[in-house]
């Protein structure tokens, strides 16, 4: 469940690479870890972030976790199906299950590969 | 023996596990202009002459005075069954409900409250409630921040200026501008309030029925607000909800009012509730408990507080106040009240109020010189202009048994002359009649 074309943060968001935009959203992993997701909280169109920075965050039943920016990045659109259907994430992670979609402003360099992405999540699991 | 709870070894036992030196260490991280300089407190007493003291202050209250005080907490009707009720220990004495395996009584009757008040101001959803109605609307107006990311609030000043004081000192250390709307003779300046509307607004707070008693259909303003994606917060006094257009029909994002007026005795003060209800798109910017309904995997109903990742013991730092608590006994009283009347016997207390009112402007407009300061639609609450000084007037006639208003000068320039007078259905047609020509004799 780790989809080799995409790049990965430590923090387990997934980037998608278009040119110069990109899509963000959270690994299989992740929302596995979390457990049934009740709330999406989003951006705004129009706002930046820098790598590292929180940009939104998620609620399950019982905990809140934040999402934090894999690169440098301006936002373009939000996916505004998961204020009414989180559990898109839960379903289908890397596909309607989708954050944001960005205008990536830094390098991509720092990011996992799926390989190295597939270790972190490895070694999480024990 | 001292009420202490840890000795100093058990203190130092602590810190040594910790990892700091001192207490004062453990603090370092409050810069020390924070710190309060002094809690200014006396040497302790015993407990006999703790009692004396109180006993010798509560002498020196006068309790069987007639009165038309109002300005936000008014004098009702309370049942006898609410008293009853709400000292049952299982209410009286329950701990925080956050195991609902264990809380399912006060679970409920939180939710019960909910649904109650939520009906009552016509809006989507309510909170178990917060301190006051004070509290309430500084929590509103951080909603409101929160959800637009702007900084302007532009405040009515019919608004209750007790409100009014407590937002600047609340938000006197926030990145926040409160911009203050002047009062038309005691009406809500509709237009003026509409004109200070822009794109920076984060949000504007209006009260129903206003300070000075007067009532308003704020539909078309909260329509201009929301053509400025702000917010529009109402404060209100419940009783008279049952028979006004409420802030849902309006189309408030967010209401607010002080319980008191429903089940709460005066009682100088205090403990009151502050009532908190919103719109679904504000719901994950509300402060506080949240009781909801649910199932469990055999199909009972079963309740729980919800919706928490927007509480501290989730969400730590990031949580949308720090208010945890709610005033669980007195909601409990709210709701009891509510039940015991009913929808048709809450109307009743808000029409006799106001009928009340009605005939005390009557009687005490047909004295010389005395004025109603306020035009348009009011319900058990209204301003006069008195020939004289108000506080005056108000000294002379607590000394015969009557408190006559409100002072409108403690908080308006130039309004010495200015009584608030309210009426509820415990004052008589009598009461008001004496009150009528002790009034007229003192001016």
């Amino acid at each position: 469940m780790i989809p080799q074309e995409l790049l990965y943060a430590k923090s387990h968001e997934w980037l998608k690479v278009d040119g110069e935009n990109g899509t963000i959203g959270i690994s299989h992993f992740a929302q596995e870890q979390l457990g049934d997701l009740t709330f999406v909280e989003l951006p705004q169109v129009g706002d930046s972030f820098a790598a590292g920075d929180e940009f939104g965050s998620i609620e399950s039943v019982k905990a809140a976790s934040e999402i934090y920016a894999p690169v440098d990045f301006e936002v373009i659109a939000i996916n505004e199906a998961l204020e009414d259907a989180p559990e898109k994430v839960n379903e289908d992670p890397y596909g309607d299950g989708w954050m944001v979609k960005v205008k990536i402003t830094g390098p991509t360099d720092a990011l996992l590969d799926a390989a190295a992405y597939e270790k972190v999540t490895e070694e999480e699991d024990h | 023996m001292p009420y202490v709870p840890h000795s100093p070894e058990e203190i130092r036992e602590m810190l040594d596990v910790i990892g700091v030196n001192s207490v004062e260490d453990l603090f370092a991280e409050i810069p020390t202009e924070l710190r309060p300089k002094s809690f200014d407190l006396p040497k302790g007493k015993s407990e006999m002459a703790v009692l004396e003291m109180l006993e010798k202050m509560a002498s020196r209250n006068t309790t069987n005075l007639t009165s038309f005080l109002g300005a936000g907490f008014y004098d009702h009707f309370i049942p006898t069954a609410v008293d009853a009720l709400s000292s049952r220990s299982e209410f009286y004495t329950a701990y925080t409900p956050y195991q609902p395996e264990s809380s399912q009584g006060t679970l409920q009757a939180i939710f019960e409250y909910q649904t109650a008040m939520a009906r009552l101001m016509g809006m989507q959803y309510s909170n178990a409630s917060v301190y006051d109605g004070g509290s309430a609307l500084y929590e509103a107006t951080l909603m409101a921040v929160r959800k637009t990311r702007r900084r302007k609030i532009i405040v009515s000043e019919s608004l209750n200026p007790i409100y009014r004081v407590m937002l600047n000192s609340y938000t006197s250390n926030l990145n926040i501008e409160l911009v203050t709307v002047p009062h038309n003779h005691g009406c809500t300046n509709v237009k003026s309030i509409t004109a200070a509307i822009d794109n920076e607004t984060a949000a504007i707070i209006v009260q129903n029925p206003n300070f000075f008693g007067s009532v308003n259909d704020f539909t078309d303003l909260f329509a201009t607000v929301h053509e400025h994606k702000a917010v529009a917060i109402m404060s209100t006094y419940p009783v008279m909800q049952s028979v006004l257009k409420t802030p849902g029909q309006m189309g408030a994002d967010i209401a607010v009012a002080d319980g008191q007026s429903i089940g709460q005795p005066l009682s100088f003060g205090g403990p009151y509730l502050g009532i908190m209800t919103c719109s679904k798109a504000l719901i994950r910017q509300m402060p506080g408990r949240m009781a909801g309904r649910t199932e469990d995997e055999d199909g009972k109903t079963g309740y729980v507080l919800t919706l928490q990742a927007r509480e501290q013991h989730i969400r730590r730092q990031k949580a949308t106040s720090n208010i945890c608590s709610n005033q669980a006994l007195c909601a409990l009283r709210t709701l009891i009240h509510l039940c015991l009347l009913g929808e048709e016997g809450l109307r009743r207390t808000a029409t006799l109020s106001a009928e009340r009112a009605h005939y005390a402007v009557e009687r005490l407009t047909a004295i010389d010189g005395v004025e109603l300061f306020t035009k348009g639609p009011f319900g058990n609450e209204f301003a006069l202009t008195l020939p004289v000084n108000a506080f005056e007037v108000i000294d002379k006639l607590t000394e015969r048994g009557i408190i006559p208003g409100f002072p409108l000068g403690r908080y308006f320039d130039g309004m010495e002359n200015g009584l608030l007078v309210a009426c509820t259905e415990k004052t008589t047609e009598e009461q008001i009649g004496i009150f009528a020509e002790i009034l007229r004799g003192a001016i």
